[in-house]
């Protein structure tokens, strides 16, 4: 017979890719998965099959996720914050003329049929090695944005910032990933 | 008229939140005239799309 432990014990690969690709950190990804598999044997009987029993440990590990996250939070250094975000405007800045349009070279291209990409492996290393680019605090609120799926205001909570910074937070992540796929998988700008 | 540079911050912040009536007139207006503008909508929407699509997600969308 199959125990409750083998079960769990099958999902910790995909846990902690998942918990890799949020937190960065291989040590820490280990010990939030590690936390969840406990959580979820401990708390066996509140899962009674209510849901798929991965559906369930995802919902786990996604708190866990905020808590770590936002326990790093606390201790960002924010100096190394200010040159993060100094970098990111002026590059930004570059890509637009003095009356804030696009400068002829940085105007965005078509990218064709996108969704095609969903489907090749390839595009997923380059989408992965974009998102590790982003800068850590950048990448910290996008993250909970737009893989734990939190709202802006929840973000706001759990990371005590302004809402006016989350909305120029995820501007300056989603503006990133952009220029980076349009460089790496599109083929625009390669040098 | 709003320039492309305030229409990326509308961009971004239509994923967030609604905006409001003026706000969506600027930008529609905007994107008629823009086809810059116009691309950068399509590729934020798209990569909302890849995230919810990421193979490391347990609830991953099916691609069409």
């Amino acid at each position: 017979m199959i125990s409750i432990n083998d079960e769990l014990a099958a999902f910790r690969p995909d846990l902690l890719r998942f918990a890799r690709l949020q937190l960065r950190d291989d040590q820490l990804a280990e010990d939030v998965v590690q936390e969840t598999l406990i959580g979820a044997f401990v708390g066996q009987e509140q899962f009674a099959g209510r849901a798929a029993l991965k559906t369930w440990l995802f919902s786990i590990l996604k708190n866990k996720i905020v808590d770590a996250l936002r326990g790093r939070e606390r201790s960002t250094n924010i100096s190394a914050l200010a040159g993060e975000e100094e970098e990111f405007d002026q590059a930004f800045d570059r890509l637009f003329k003095e009356n804030g349009h696009w400068t002829p070279a940085n105007r965005p291209a078509d990218w064709g049929d996108p969704e095609e990409m969903l489907r090749q492996s390839q595009f997923w290393r380059v989408f992965d090695v974009c998102l590790n680019h982003l800068p850590a605090h950048t990448s910290r609120v996008f993250m909970m944005r737009e893989f734990l799926e939190l709202d802006l205001a929840e973000i706001c909570r759990e990371l005590q910032i302004s809402q006016g910074n989350c909305y120029v937070i995820l501007h300056r992540a989603r503006h990133q990933l952009r220029s980076c796929l349009e460089k790496s998988w599109f083929g625009r700008g390669e040098a | 008229m709003l320039s492309c540079k305030e229409i990326t911050h509308l961009i971004s912040e239509s994923q967030d939140r609604p905006l409001g009536f003026r706000q969506r007139l600027d930008l529609k207006l905007h994107l008629l005239m823009c086809h810059g503008c116009a691309n950068y909508r399509e590729h934020i929407d798209f990569l909302h799309q890849a995230c919810r699509n990421h193979p490391a997600r347990p609830d991953r969308e099916k691609v069409p």
